[in-house]
């Protein structure tokens, strides 16, 4: 057998061993060089504070008495780590961004910075914690007694490790007040705990399964024969435990504090959101086995929480039972070190700060180093949660170990309405926050807390038979006569159910301060703006005093440094900047990673004359907010606006440019038609003047020429001019009443008249031509002239021969007009009605190509139309007559 | 509030680190499934059988979740919003 000595001994190497590397750690962290030591691993280590000594040791104590029900303890924080991304990661966030030091914090500057909510979260915190650092003592001292066999010191070892754990706690713990809450010593002793708990556990259990049962089909076979071989699955324990559990890893302050405020970088959660879930099943991996080989070989009486202890010393492994030892410890200290740092944080900023600044009053900012206050509070804090549950310990009824985890469980679990639906409901209110955990924090005291003291403490038997004064509705543990649950799960769902219930209600009634409002809007919308708006107003406070108060804080070094560092950033020389609302804002989120978001508010409130946010400043900031959207709305709109109009003007642009190019062409067009007979004429009036000698003959024939050249020329002129006339609509038309057959016949006496129409042959059915007219019909001849004579000019048949019908209803009628020619190219049926439009050079027929241009502007003013029919043989023509007035009988 | 406007479509990277986010966010659900369903067993049954499949669920769950946190903490393209959470 060991010898006790010999064991304390280690235990003290141990501890000595923890201590230097706290120390080394915070040698480096001074230094800078802090990059392993802030790696994700050291972060998911550092988490397996979740697996304190009751996990160690009542873990397979839980599960010799219950099976598998113990594992829930750990499938609850695995299902919320693996929930990283929706959780975990705004939680850390909201903390990272809001500089928040503690779950109390956390809920207190959500709710308004509101002091109440810190203080009531503090004391729930407390009164949660204490019974769990009294189960670590417990833990540690049944492990001693376990080796002190017949010794007495064990009485005093929980006194011993108390205050051992106080000094180690005080000193790494409280070192220093440092900006971000961090303790570099404090997490790698804890990371260094981690292992050393997990190596002992799994050692055990291997030694268990291949050492004892001889492998792996042994172990099970053990499984099958032993007494918890049947698992009776109680639904609503396990649901319960398992919902209990993950809240837990949320709420329990030590694990906030591990979880947010030591957490370094953010991404350090993707790591552990795996590897502490791994971390979890590695531990309780070999529970079951220890524990069936532990009931299999140990005595009837012998305690199982103490198996991991035992069964190594009834096989004289006696140096795997020390390891073994160590591991508990290590899970006990390390909880108790944690659990303590964030306690005594919570209590010196929610507690004790509030109390100094109201007593001190306005003299506060005058005189006396905060930090000592802080430091003192928090030093005195530890000293006195340690106490507390070391006194837990000693006069409470040695509930098993599971037990007491489990009512710190459900105490603690009061937080999480008001921390969930703080980082995602915006109208959660302080009101209901505060309802909700008064409310859930009593009915856990009345149905968990005080029944788990014993009868008769605070609990009468009478009332636990028969309700308070008789009713038997508020029985402690059968409120409303619902009897026959699970005391626990009784407790647990009634106590959330209200608490749930009440922070509903609470924040749906109430209407939120301004200050509140804007902490909800920040934590709601973490992702989005990682600046905080607190809505600091201009207020006539000096920098100095500022610097003076910051460097009671923050120490002379930081706080002048911060101060420069501002200054410059303002661009000025020297320790004072300006006091801009942004500036007070920085200053606050840096003096709250100290003292917490409510007295660090409450301090620069002080200094700024109490002025803190007013609607008038809430309002501002939702305007500027407003303004800034509306600018951008209406920046869109005229950027939009401004592209239309581009857009109309390109197409503006591209349409004169074509019209540029047209009249270009038509200039240099018309140019070429007005040249050609200018030449001849020229050059003949030259011959005629210049030669003498020229016969009657010639000279006939030279003057011909002119005359014809003339002739085409004012014939292109009078076309040019009625084109013209046409286009600009300032034709007046001589309207009256006429019929086809008539015009027609007009026309085809035009066109036979001149030598080339003589040839041309016109097939008429003159009793279809029949037809009244009321219109221009000389304008109407005109366009009938101009298609037969086209015909006339440019059929290619032998006998050109001209077919013209008449068709359509009393509605409309049409003429056509077919040849018995080649046709027009399709190319080219859409280019014939332009201007100077000739597909052949057939100049000598002496046309400039404005005749169907003319034709169709005439037909459009007499309301017609004009179209190239094609599919016809030949050329062809139709003629939409204007709407027809009356038919000849 | 207005949201930002957001683009329509998102490039394949973008898109699948999207989709991971969502498996994120849905897996606890499946661990959630996965361990209830020992609640609607009912009756007793055998520790060894329940103890196999809690652990092989418990480390499918863990694989997973390194697989998703892997993917998420490689860096996103660039200009990517992608760790703006979008809503609450």
């Amino acid at each position: 057998m060991l010898s006790f000595n010999l064991l304390v001994a280690v235990c003290l190497v141990y501890v000595g061993m923890l201590f230097f590397v706290a120390f080394i750690a915070e040698k480096r962290a001074l230094r800078g060089r802090n990059r392993w030591l802030r790696s994700p691993w050291v972060y998911t280590l550092s988490l397996s504070i979740y697996c304190t000594g009751w996990t160690f040791f009542g873990a397979v104590g839980y599960a010799a008495r219950s099976g598998l029900e113990f594992v829930t303890i750990y499938l609850g924080p695995t299902l919320v780590m693996i929930g990283w991304w929706a959780l975990l990661r705004r939680l850390v966030r909201i903390g990272r961004t809001e500089r928040i030091t503690s779950v109390a914090d956390l809920i207190s500057s959500r709710y308004g910075k509101s002091t109440l909510l810190g203080v009531l979260v503090t004391l729930l915190a407390v009164a949660g914690t204490t019974p769990y650092i009294a189960l670590q003592l417990q833990s540690v001292t049944l492990a001693f007694d376990v080796f002190a066999t017949d010794q007495q010191e064990g009485s005093s070892t929980g006194l011993l490790v108390a205050v051992g754990l106080a000094v180690f706690t005080v000193i790494f713990g409280t070192r220093n007040l440092d900006v971000n809450e961090r303790h570099h010593g404090v997490v790698i002793a804890i990371a260094v705990e981690a292992v050393v708990k997990l190596v002992a556990l799994c050692t055990v259990g291997i030694f268990v399964v291949w050492g004892v049962a001889g492998g792996l089909g042994d172990a099970a076979r053990v499984i099958q024969a032993s007494p918890i071989s049947q698992w009776q699955v109680q639904p609503e324990r396990w649901i319960t435990l398992t919902f209990l559990s993950g809240a837990a890893l949320l709420c329990l302050p030590r694990m906030f504090h591990v979880l947010v405020v030591e957490n370094s970088e953010e991404r350090h959660l993707g790591t552990a959101s795996w590897a502490f879930p791994a971390y979890l099943l590695l531990i309780s991996l070999f529970v079951i086995p220890i524990a069936v080989v532990g009931l299999a070989v140990m005595p009837e009486d012998a305690n199982p929480d103490l198996f991991v202890l035992t069964v190594p010393l009834a096989f004289d492994r006696e140096w795997l039972a020390m390891l073994s030892f160590l591991g508990g410890f290590s899970a006990a200290t390390s909880m108790v070190i944690v659990a303590s740092i964030a306690l005594s944080t919570m209590v010196s900023n929610h507690i004790v700060l509030p109390i100094w600044l109201s007593i001190k009053g306005d003299g506060a900012k005058l005189s006396g180093d905060v930090r000592n206050v802080v430091l003192l509070s928090r030093r005195l804090s530890i000293a006195g949660v340690l106490a507390l549950g070391y006194f837990y310990f000693r006069y409470s009824g040695g509930a098993a170990l599971a037990a007491m985890g489990l009512i710190a469980f459900v105490g603690v679990a009061q937080v999480l309405p008001a921390m969930i639906g703080g980082i995602y409901w915006r109208g959660a209110t302080r009101v209901g926050a505060s309802a909700g955990l008064i409310l859930g924090f009593a009915i856990w005291l009345y149905t968990l807390f005080f029944p788990s003291l014993g009868v008769g403490v605070i609990v009468s038997a009478e009332m636990f038979a028969e309700g308070p004064f008789g009713i038997a509705a508020l029985r402690p543990q059968a409120l409303f006569g619902i009897e026959g649950m699970d005391p626990l799960v009784h407790a647990v769902f009634w106590s959330l159910a209200f608490n749930t219930l009440a922070f509903c209600l609470g924040s749906v009634l109430s209407f939120p301060q301004p200050l509140e409002r804007l902490q909800g809007a920040t934590f709601i919308n973490i992702f989005r703006y990682s600046e905080s708006a607190r809505g600091w107003g201009q207020s006539g406070v000096e920098a100095e005093d500022l610097l003076v108060m910051a460097q009671r804080i923050l120490g002379p070094q930081d706080a002048q440094s911060l101060f420069m560092q501002i200054a410059r950033e303002q661009g000025k020389a020297g320790y004072l900047p300006d006091v801009t609302p942004e500036f007070l804002e920085r200053l606050e989120r840096e003096l709250s990673g100290s003292v917490g978001g409510a007295t660090a508010h409450a301090m620069l409130a002080q200094l700024t004359g109490g002025v803190t946010v007013s609607v008038e400043d809430l309002m501002r900031v939702a305007d500027e907010t407003q303004q800034m959207l509306e600018q951008q709305v209406q920046l869109e709109a005229k950027s939009a606006e401004l592209e239309r109009t581009a857009r109309q003007l390109r197409e503006a642009n591209a349409k004169l440019t074509q019209l540029s190019i047209q009249k270009d062409a038509f200039l240099s067009q018309i140019s070429h038609e007005l040249r050609t007979p200018m030449t001849s004429i020229r050059a003949f009036s030259e011959i005629l003047r210049g030669t003498d000698r020229i016969g009657a003959t010639e000279r006939q024939h030279y003057s011909g020429i002119i005359h014809d050249e003339t002739q085409r020329l004012t014939r292109l002129l009078d076309d040019l001019l009625d084109l013209s006339v046409l286009e600009n609509g300032q034709v007046s038309l001589n309207v009256q009443p006429d019929t086809l057959r008539t015009v027609i016949d007009r026309a085809e006496r035009a066109v036979k008249s001149s030598d080339i129409g003589a040839r041309l042959t016109v097939q008429r059915k003159h009793d279809e031509e029949d037809i009244a007219l009321l219109t221009d019909s000389d304008r109407l001849a005109q366009v009938f002239i101009n298609v037969m004579s086209n015909a006339a000019k440019y059929c290619e048949a032998e006998v050109p021969q001209l077919t013209v019908r008449v068709g359509g209803d009393t509605e409309q009628r049409w003429v056509d007009f077919v040849d018995n020619g080649a046709g027009i190219p399709e190319e080219s049926q859409d280019l014939i009605f332009e201007k100077f439009a000739r597909l052949s050079d057939q100049s000598a027929a002496g046309s400039a190509g404005l005749g169907l241009a003319i034709c169709r502007e005439v037909m459009e003013r007499l309301g017609g139309r004009i179209d190239y029919l094609p599919g016809q043989g030949g050329a062809a023509f139709r003629v939409m007559l204007p709407t027809i007035r009356r038919e000849v009988a | 509030m207005r949201r930002d406007p957001e683009p329509l479509f998102l490039a394949r990277e973008t898109y699948r680190r999207r989709r991971m986010m969502d498996a994120a966010r849905i897996l606890p659900f499946l661990g959630v499934f996965l361990f209830l369903v020992p609640a609607i067993w009912g009756g007793a049954v055998s520790t060894l059988s329940g103890l196999i499949y809690l652990f092989i669920g418990w480390a499918v769950l863990i694989v997973l979740s390194a697989v998703i946190a892997r993917v998420l903490a490689r860096p996103g393209p660039q200009g990517d919003r992608v760790d703006d959470e979008v809503g609450g």
